[in-house]
């Protein structure tokens, strides 16, 4: 019966050198396998390429602004006031409108005319004639910033070919805009105001300064305190501490930290820092207290790596020629150790960087126009900044929002290349 | 103003004294005959020196930093007219808001009440005086015990032993934070979920179908209106977290197990941080994207197979918040996989089976567990994730497992009840330390036993 067998497989296999038709599907599975798993790879690459893609093409038209040319005539009369500050700017800009269009006399036409500047025109005013108030009686060209609705018209937002009720922009109001266009005096040039500014409601006017400081002040402490900490703990950890209980529990502790939802570190903020010890909401300072909390646990883990990859060879040299423990990990380990604890430290920043659930938590949600000066002025920072901006239904935030996230990610891509760079320069192979 | 340069004060404190113990260890070095004789570096003693001068001003400093607030109100609302003392408590604490106002602001919101007016007067006068006095305090406590191990210092003295001493208790100190994180997430949260359960029963919040929070806003119906009923809630999480889990699941496992088994070094070594750069782009960007982008255009397609869809819907923010967590999912599965032993595959291919089958037979089911333990992570992540869900996901909690409706998470309930005016005194506020304390403790546990589960895997082959 056994010859049998092999007779049948024979018989159906006559060449045993020619692959068998189940081989060939078997390899095709193979085949297909391997290609989907290089079409998952291509999926999320390609989710990246259009993520950047999309805030790139939105966002770069936030870097420039429309404005408009003005002859101002700042004339003496009215500044007959004391304080300069307290001059009616509006008028100047109103005067310098009617000037330009002279037939606009019916008031609600007036009204529409006017609404083709941004109310921030006056402020540019203000601010040129209190640094240089020789300006005064004198007769200038002044480039003021055009109202959204404008710049949108301008960046191809607004579509004017639509029906004229379905426009923000009316067809005298366009008229008057070629007008001025024809003239020269119309023009999109870089927006200086968006590196400037702090928050405004007006998106025009809305610049990142505020929230680019908030965010530096807040990530300064959080690196004066998790640096130190989480440095000084791996040491520990990894150096000195016992096998028992306690360290164990500090480890399982540390793990677990890191995977906590950054919300909970946010409670922790509200609950401690705010309620507790009674500091002020929305400023850097608790920003910084829970961010550094929040990338401690990062750190830590970071620096244990580093610490393991000094080989004990260090360790037994300098124990050996009778340096203390201490001496040892001080003068000998640390300093191998570093670059790597670094890194460690510049990948968590950047995830500090880019937090934003826990610091809603702690009140930095509140609309803040002033650029903060210190730890204790209430700031916002860039991430939350763009979740406000994402947040506003003026259709000019929208290139704001992407533009902020567009300076968010160039700061998160030159932390991370720092600390590839470090990790080359300076990765010793042991 | 002396207490805002408190810090560095000690800072130059601690630097004096440094050099002080240095050169009196060189001094009396010199007396014994030679440096050979101390028993430390003269450094060593310097460091003893400024230690002993800086730790006690410094914990002075932080202790008052810490109680600084309640002295000060205490003393302030001891000091105020009869009739103020006895306000119930909330208004009490409107009234310190405004003499704070009043002392830092310069402003006032009502008209002026003399009494509040001079509490703010008597206010700055209590911070400032007891600033003053913090500050002489501090000073002491850095002189004196500085001035004490100054005088201790002898060529017997062993100020190494004593200086390493101080140091590793500052190590363990840095090494306790993380555990007194832990404690202050659990005890901060527990209370004031507690105090939440005091209006609200447990298995109201735990069971209940309805959950409508805004209501309880109504005065003098606080806890009483408001609907509390969690379940909605947890649904429209697990919802979008099950979406997200979908496509996160699978691109994630094949994207690792093809780099690990069948893509060259080149491709591994160039695409692998390619994917890292999804798990470091900050989750506003792609809630931002999800909801201008992904909602809207997934609304459309609804539209035009004659679906409807909610312009929030769970699969939008499901769907990116997927993409978010793919490197979660692949990054460890594919450390895990990279674990699996060369021999079992070698064994499995010499058997005559193809990569596919080694993978499908041997490879995966050994990895097993790993690839668990990264899902159970990936899943906690998903869960516990805040901006994506609070810029695409909805508000109001529908109950509902239908992925086009709009859905809210636990998360965006917490933002929303905690984001704005805040009452301590009101379940609306609580409530989120309700969600919070239950979100903690789902991750934790998931995180607890996800890293079990990949170490006992580890340990399985080291």
């Amino acid at each position: 019966m056994n010859d049998n067998g092999t007779q049948t497989a024979m018989n159906a296999r006559p060449d045993l050198l020619a692959p068998a038709s189940d081989l060939k599907r078997r390899y095709r599975t193979d085949k297909w396998f391997q290609r989907i798993g290089l079409g998952a790879i291509a999926l999320s690459l390609a989710f990246i390429a259009l993520l950047f893609f999309h805030i790139v093409r939105e966002g770069h038209s936030a870097f420039v602004r429309t404005n408009i040319m003005l002859d101002i005539d700042f004339a003496e009369k009215h500044f007959v006031k004391e304080n300069l500050a307290a001059a009616d700017y509006t008028a100047l800009v109103k005067h310098a409108l009617t000037e330009t269009f002279p037939e606009v006399v019916d008031r609600r036409d007036k009204r529409q005319l006017f609404s083709l500047l941004s109310s921030g025109a006056a402020y540019q005013l203000r601010e040129m004639v209190l640094a240089n108030p020789r300006l005064i009686g004198t007769r200038q060209q002044v480039w003021l910033p055009a109202d959204d609705d404008v710049d949108m018209l301008q960046k191809g937002k607004i579509d004017r070919d639509l029906p004229e009720e379905n426009r923000r922009i009316n067809d005298r109001q366009l008229s008057w805009l070629d007008t001025l266009a024809s003239q020269g005096r119309l023009e999109t040039q870089f927006n200086t105001a968006f590196f400037t500014g702090g928050d405004s409601r007006e998106p025009e006017l809305a610049g990142v300064l505020g929230a680019v400081k908030g965010t530096m002040l807040t990530l300064v402490i959080t690196l004066m305190l998790s640096f130190p900490v989480g440095v000084a703990a791996a040491i520990y950890l990894e150096e000195f501490a016992p096998q028992n209980r306690w360290t164990d529990l500090i480890e399982v502790n540390i793990n677990n930290l890191a995977a906590v939802p950054s919300i909970i570190f946010g409670l922790l903020g509200l609950a401690v820092f705010i309620n507790f010890f009674g500091l002020p909401r929305s400023t850097p300072i608790v920003g910084g207290l829970v961010l550094a909390l929040l990338t401690l646990p990062t750190i830590i883990i970071a620096g244990r790596a580093a610490l393991k990859s000094v080989p004990p060879s260090i360790r037994e040299a300098a124990l050996g020629i009778g340096a203390s423990k201490m001496q040892t990990v001080v003068h000998h380990v640390l300093p191998l150790a570093l670059p790597g604890m670094l890194t460690g430290t510049i990948i968590g920043m950047a995830h500090a960087l880019g937090e934003t659930a826990p610091l809603l938590m702690i009140g930095m949600v509140a609309f803040i126009a002033d650029v903060p000066g210190s730890i204790g002025d209430p700031a916002a920072v860039l991430p939350v900044q763009i979740y406000l901006w994402a947040d506003s239904p003026e259709r000019g935030f929208t290139e704001k929002t992407s533009a902020a996230i567009i300076i968010l990610l160039a700061f998160l891509m030159t932390m991370n290349s720092l600390a590839i760079y470090l990790r080359k320069r300076f990765e010793i192979k042991w | 103003m002396l207490y805002t340069s408190l810090l560095p004060i000690i800072l130059a404190l601690a630097v004096a004294s440094f050099f002080l113990g240095q050169r009196r260890a060189e001094r009396v070095a010199q007396a014994a005959g030679g440096l050979r004789q101390l028993h430390s570096l003269p450094s060593h003693y310097g460091v003893f020196v400024a230690l002993c001068c800086a730790l006690p001003g410094f914990v002075v400093f932080l202790v008052w930093m810490a109680c600084e607030e309640h002295v000060i109100t205490a003393m302030v609302a001891s000091g105020l007219p009869e009739a103020l003392r006895n306000l119930p408590a909330n208004e009490l604490s409107l009234v310190i808001n405004e003499i704070k106002n009043i002392a830092f602001g310069g402003f006032t919101a009502g008209g002026g009440n003399p009494a509040v007016e001079a509490a703010a007067s008597s206010y700055l006068d209590h911070l400032h005086g007891l600033r003053n006095i913090v500050v002489a305090v501090a000073v002491v406590t850095c002189l004196l015990p500085g001035w004490w191990a100054l005088g201790r210092i002898d060529k017997d003295l062993r100020a190494r032993n004593l200086v390493e001493g101080m140091a590793r208790v500052v190590l363990l100190g840095c090494a306790t934070v993380a555990v007194l994180t832990t404690v202050g997430i659990v005890l901060s949260v527990v209370f004031e979920a507690l105090r939440f359960f005091q209006s609200v029963s447990p298995s109201d919040f735990l069971f209940g179908l309805q959950w409508s929070p805004q209501i309880a806003m109504r005065a003098d119906q606080v806890g009483s209106s408001g609907a509390f009923g969690a379940v909605p809630v947890f649904v429209g999480t697990f919802l979008i977290a099950s979406i997200a889990m979908a496509v996160a699941i699978p691109v994630g496992l094949l994207s690792a197990i093809y780099l690990s088994e069948y893509a060259a070094p080149t491709l591994r070594s160039w695409a692998k941080p390619a994917l890292e750069i999804l798990a470091g782009i900050p989750t506003v960007v792609y809630g931002f994207f999800a909801a201008l982008t992904v909602a809207p255009a997934i609304r459309d397609l609804g539209a035009m197979l004659g679906l409807s869809v909610a312009s929030e819907s769970a699969l939008a923010a499901g769907l990116i918040m997927g993409v978010m967590i793919i490197p979660f999912v692949s990054s460890l599965s594919d450390d895990v996989i990279h674990a699996v032993p060369q021999s079992l595959r070698d064994g499995s291919l010499a058997m005559g089976a193809t990569r596919f089958e080694t993978i499908r037979h041997v490879v995966v089911p050994a990895a097993l567990p790993g690839i668990v333990g990264s899902i159970l992570l990936a899943i906690s992540r998903a869960v516990g994730e805040t901006m994506i869900v609070v810029m695409a996901a909805g508000l109001s909690a529908n109950l509902s497992v239908n992925p086009l409706a709009a859905v809210t998470t636990v998360t965006v309930q917490i933002v929303t009840l905690l984001v704005g005016d805040q009452e301590f005194d009101s379940p609306k506020t609580l409530a989120a330390f309700a969600l919070g304390l239950l979100l903690f403790f789902f991750t934790l546990i998931l995180n607890f036993i996800a890293l079990r589960v990949v170490r006992r895997y580890r340990e399985h082959y080291e």
